[in-house]
This record gives structure tokens, C-alpha cells and sequence, in this order.
């Protein structure tokens, strides 16, 4: 636990500590740059930690053997071109390593669940981006591993695609195996995740289960004619999120609605819309981040 | 299969389907009928006295010819070992797609080895067929054939390997291009610093000659180079050279000894030191 990573002088993860349980879907969120693939390469082995130890599967990250168990689907994702699709899963099942007899059933199961039986036999050189993730996530779901990453696996598919995508995840769960899935999209990691963790520069930042995180409400108001002066002083009824004739409120409980919207006309403003909601994942990221930031 | 087998069987593979086996197989038939054509061209030229020349200056003649042109062909095994060996590793970090393979019970150690051994086979295949062909076609042209044919395998397959050893070592740090460039300078300068070592030998100045020990032994293919050379003298040639004494060694298309065992040992011991540096250079390499 605990496990960091430089890289030179620049501090890619500065003491990782989070436990994913079996079984479950995890997202794993952050910005840009936050170290989300790197804790992802780490924990594959892909990496040497600079301090800090990992378990994977009850095994010290890195182990030979945990690898057996582990299917992995990069952020950058590519495969032999000079291969058909068919032959890369081939490949996939010879290093995995699993029994020969079972590579045929294995390999056409994995190429309808992803949608690529037909180009079963087409070299991946002339697949499209889409359809070269569809085959790492094929690759990465062979010999039912207990224990799935998916680095962004939706980065270059279609709304049919993630849809896809999200259905195979739900399926992996369904059956036990436990899903570490790095996204930004939110609204994805919302649907599909039990357990999320926040990262930024390095750290987690927050982790819990998807209602320990978005317990608040937030309200929503369309309000004019507040300068930020005005604005600054409705920062006393929650953390608010400033898109200019939009104001987000989050943390603040549904009985002080009335109170906020007067408060609004007092200090000038004309509410065109008051719009309480339940905490989205996207406003609880942001509120994260933006905590961080201060 | 075991890892290696996997990762050798895959590096064939892909040099197969890339066409680069059938575009030297190509090349080396049309260099095999030119060859063919010209060396049959020495049994039918005549000389001053208007005659053809007899059979002892026509194999003369060929053993020389021949020893040119397998210094292109030991040019075309390097620069081809050096090409293909230079992205062996490095491409496939910097595209990613060892990502996903690597995150399966694979070691980098297998990599490495497996990479060496696809390639090390096309380049033993590549140096016994070409000679074979090429051996053959100066036979039927000219009914000469070289002392040491085996030997002249060797030496050529492993002059490949060394370059093809570089090449891999340096891929596991620096991107294909530039390990690909920095191995045939390497060659090229092994090349020259041994034709410097013949001139100290023809100065007899030991300073000089070290310029040509020192590189055979810091990049053996040269030192190859010169036992392949050896091998394809006939006799009668070796004796006159042997006679001229001194200033007959100092060509870097003559060898009038062969390597010396101790050197073909060292030449062992630096594949291993290679293999050993680009299997610890690549387990440390952040992908």
C-alpha cells in the first residue's frame, strides 16, 4: 500500500493507498495527468513502484503467476497489424497461457461479446480505432480472468459501442470478476460502478461506495443580474459551482432552497429556474477537485 | 510453447509478412543470375596473348571476385540485421502493443530472448541459403569452389547476429531509427578501424595495429569478416600471400590467418555480455 512513483523529478503518484474488493465494478477518476494509468501499470506490474507494496489477487503486484488471472485493456491499445483478429486472441491465449483445447471456444465467445465475429479473420491493420478497442477488450476478457482493467475503454467507440461496453462490464460483475476501470466519463462510471475512487496529483482524494460519495443533493439555479460580489456572498449555503448564469449548489439540504432564492432577489438577481437534484458524480468530482485546489 | 518460442515464432512471423523474407529472397535470386553470369563471363574473357585464361587463374581470378562479392553480401545480412534489430523493442513500447502482453505471465527476459532467437534463425537461414545459392552458381559458372563453405556460413551468419545483437541491444533504450543508424556507423567504423589495423601492420607500428585489435574486440565483425575472407582463399593464394610477407596482410580483403580460437571464444562471451545488457537494460526501461 502506499505506493508511489517518480518519474525523474516529476511526481507521478504520491502514496497511492486504496484496497479494490473482489467482485465488484471499481472507477477509478481523475484529471488529466492525475496518475490514474500509471497506478493502473503499477498494480499490472508494468511499473516499478518508487516506495510502497501492492497486493493483486493476495499476491505482491508484479507476481508472474497473479498475471494468469488478470485481463488488461491499455489506454494505448494496439496490436499486431500483420495478425487477424482471431490470431491475436490465439497469441493472447497462448502467453495467458491457456489449455489449447479451449482456445477456439474462448476466442469466438470473446469475438461476439465485443461484436467482431464477422472480421474474425481480417488482419487488424484494416481495422478502424473502434474496433481495434473492441479487440483489446476481447483480448482482455479471454480465460475468464477474476480480475478485469480496462484503462479507458471506451475512448474510441461510438454511443453504440459504450453502450456495448458497459453491458460487458455489467456481465463481468454479474459472473464475480472484480472490474478496475479507469474513465472520464463520468456519467458512465455513475451507471456502472459500485465503488469509485478520486485521484488527482497523485492521491486519492476521496473513495467510497457510490452513495457514501453522492449522499448531498445539489440545486441548480438559473439566476441573472449577480455580480461576483453577490455571488461570493451565497457561498454560505454550500460549495457552489459558477458557470456564470448557472450556479450549482451542492451540499445544501432541500428546506434552504426557499432561503437561497430570496437571499438571490435581495442581492439583485432574477431566478429564471430553480432545479433541486439529487448530487450528480460529475458535481461531486468537480466540488472534489475544486476543495483540492483551495 | 514455451514464452520465447512464442515471442521467436512471432518475430519470423511478422518479417514474413512484412515481405522483407520474400524482397531478400527476390533480391538475392536476381544477385545469384547476375553473379552467375559474370563469373561464367572469367572462363570465356581472353587475355593479352589472346587466349582464354587457364584454370588455375580463372579459380584465382573467381576466389577474389567471390570474396567481393560476399563482402556485399555480409553488407546486406548487417544492414539488414541492423534495420529490422534496431525497432525490434522500441517500437512496440513506444506504440504500446507490448502493454498487453507484458501484463500476461510473460518476462521481459523472454521478450528479449525470444526477439533475438526469431531474428538469429532468419539470419542463419538468410547466410546458408544465399551461400548455398551463390556458391553454387560460381561452381557451375566456373567450376571453383572455396576451401571452407561451412566455415564461410559461420562467419557471415555470425558477423549477422552481432549486428543483429547491437541493434536489439541498443532498441531496448532508443528509438528504432536511431539504434538502426548508430549500429551501421558501428559497422562501418569496425570496418575502417580494422583497414587501419592492416596499415599498422603494414607500418609494422603496434599503436596503429591496436586500432584493429581493440575494435575487434569491442564489435567482432570485422574480426568475422576477416575469417570469412580466410575462408574463401584457396591454397595457391594463401601461399603467395604468406611468401609477400608482411605488407600482404595489410588488406582488409586478404586474411592470411584464421581467427584465433581465444577470439572466437571472446566472440561468445560478447553475445552473452549483449544478450545479458539488453535483458537488465529492458527490465529497467519504464514502458
Amino acid at each position: 500500500m502506499s505506493l508511489s512513483k517518480r518519474f525523474g523529478r516529476t511526481v507521478a503518484l504520491a502514496g497511492l493507498t486504496m484496497t479494490v474488493p473482489r467482485g465488484e465494478v471499481f472507477g477509478f477518476l481523475g484529471p488529466n495527468g492525475a496518475g490514474k494509468t500509471t497506478s493502473v501499470k503499477l498494480l499490472l506490474g508494468l511499473l516499478k513502484p518508487s516506495s510502497g507494496e501492492g497486493w493483486l489477487l493476495g499476491r505482491p503486484i508484479g507476481d508472474l503467476e497473479t498475471r494468469r488471472r488478470i485481463g488488461y485493456l491499455p489506454e494505448l491499445f494496439r496490436y499486431q497489424g500483420w495478425l487477424s483478429a482471431q490470431e491475436v486472441l490465439a497469441l493472447h491465449c497462448e502467453l495467458a497461457p491457456l489449455p489449447r483445447s479451449s482456445w477456439s471456444d474462448e476466442i469466438s465467445t470473446a469475438l461476439d461479446t465485443v461484436g467482431l465475429t464477422d472480421r474474425a479473420k481480417d488482419r487488424v491493420s484494416t481495422f478502424s480505432k473502434g474496433m481495434q478497442q473492441r479487440l483489446g477488450l476481447a483480448a482482455a476478457l479471454l480465460g475468464e480472468p477474476e480480475l478485469v482493467f480496462l484503462d479507458e475503454p471506451t475512448s474510441a467507440l461510438d454511443p453504440v459501442g459504450r453502450h456495448d461496453v458497459r453491458e460487458i462490464i455489467r456481465g463481468l460483475a454479474s459472473r464475480g470478476t472484480a472490474v478496475f476501470l479507469n474513465s472520464h466519463l463520468l456519467s458512465e462510471v455513475e451507471q456502472i460502478c459500485d465503488r469509485v475512487a478520486v485521484v488527482d496529483h497523485g492521491r486519492v482524494i476521496a473513495s467510497g461506495t457510490m452513495d457514501e460519495l453522492l449522499s448531498g443533493s445539489a440545486v441548480k439555479v438559473r439566476v441573472e443580474g449577480l455580480d461576483d460580489a453577490a455571488k461570493s456572498k451565497l457561498s454560505t449555503f454550500g460549495d457552489m459551482d459558477d458557470e456564470g448564469d448557472q450556479l450549482t449548489f451542492t451540499r445544501l439540504k432541500a428546506e434552504r432552497v426557499p432561503e437561497l432564492v430570496s437571499a438571490m432577489v435581495e442581492l439583485g438577481g432574477r431566478v429564471y429556474e430553480v432545479a433541486p437534484r439529487h448530487q450528480t458524480l460529475e458535481d461531486r468530482f468537480l466540488q472534489l477537485l475544486e476543495a483540492e485546489e483551495k | 510453447m514455451p514464452p520465447i518460442l512464442v515471442i521467436a515464432r512471432l518475430t519470423v512471423q511478422e518479417t514474413s509478412r512484412r515481405r522483407l523474407i520474400l524482397a531478400l529472397i527476390i533480391l538475392t535470386l536476381i544477385v545469384v543470375g547476375f553473379s552467375a553470369w559474370g563469373f561464367n563471363k572469367i572462363t570465356t574473357v581472353t587475355g593479352s596473348s589472346g587466349t582464354v585464361l587457364p584454370p588455375e587463374q580463372v579459380a584465382l581470378v573467381s576466389s577474389q571476385l567471390l570474396i567481393v562479392v560476399t563482402f556485399m553480401y555480409s553488407g546486406v545480412l548487417a544492414l539488414s540485421a541492423a534495420v529490422v534489430a534496431g525497432p525490434l523493442i522500441s517500437s512496440e513500447v513506444e506504440s504500446g502493443l507490448l502493454l498487453s502482453m507484458l501484463a500476461r505471465p510473460l518476462r521481459r527476459s523472454e521478450v528479449v530472448i525470444g526477439k533475438w532467437l526469431g531474428l538469429a534463425v532468419l539470419i542463419a537461414i538468410y547466410a546458408a541459403g544465399s551461400a548455398a545459392l551463390e556458391l553454387a552458381a560460381v561452381d557451375w559458372a566456373t567450376g571453383y569452389l572455396p576451401p571452407h563453405p561451412v566455415q564461410l556460413v559461420l562467419y557471415i551468419g555470425a558477423e549477422g547476429l552481432v549486428l543483429l545483437s547491437l541493434g536489439l541491444l541498443l532498441s531496448t533504450r532508443l528509438s528504432g531509427i536511431t539504434g538502426g543508424v548508430i549500429a551501421l556507423v558501428a559497422w562501418l567504423m569496425g570496418w575502417i578501424a580494422g583497414v587501419v589495423g592492416d596499415v599498422g601492420i603494414g607500418l609494422q607500428n603496434t599503436a596503429v595495429e591496436n586500432v584493429g585489435v581493440v575494435s575487434h574486440l569491442l564489435l567482432p565483425t570485422d574480426g568475422l569478416w576477416r575469417g570469412a575472407i580466410y575462408a574463401l582463399e584457396p591454397d595457391a593464394f594463401l601461399a603467395t600471400l604468406r611468401a609477400a610477407g608482411t605488407f600482404a596482410r595489410a588488406n582488409p580483403f586478404t586474411q592470411v590467418d584464421p581467427p584465433a580460437i581465444t577470439y572466437l571464444a571472446w566472440v561468445v562471451v560478447w553475445f552473452a555480455i549483449a544478450l545479458i545488457l539488453s535483458i537488465w537494460s529492458f527490465r529497467k526501461r519504464e514502458i
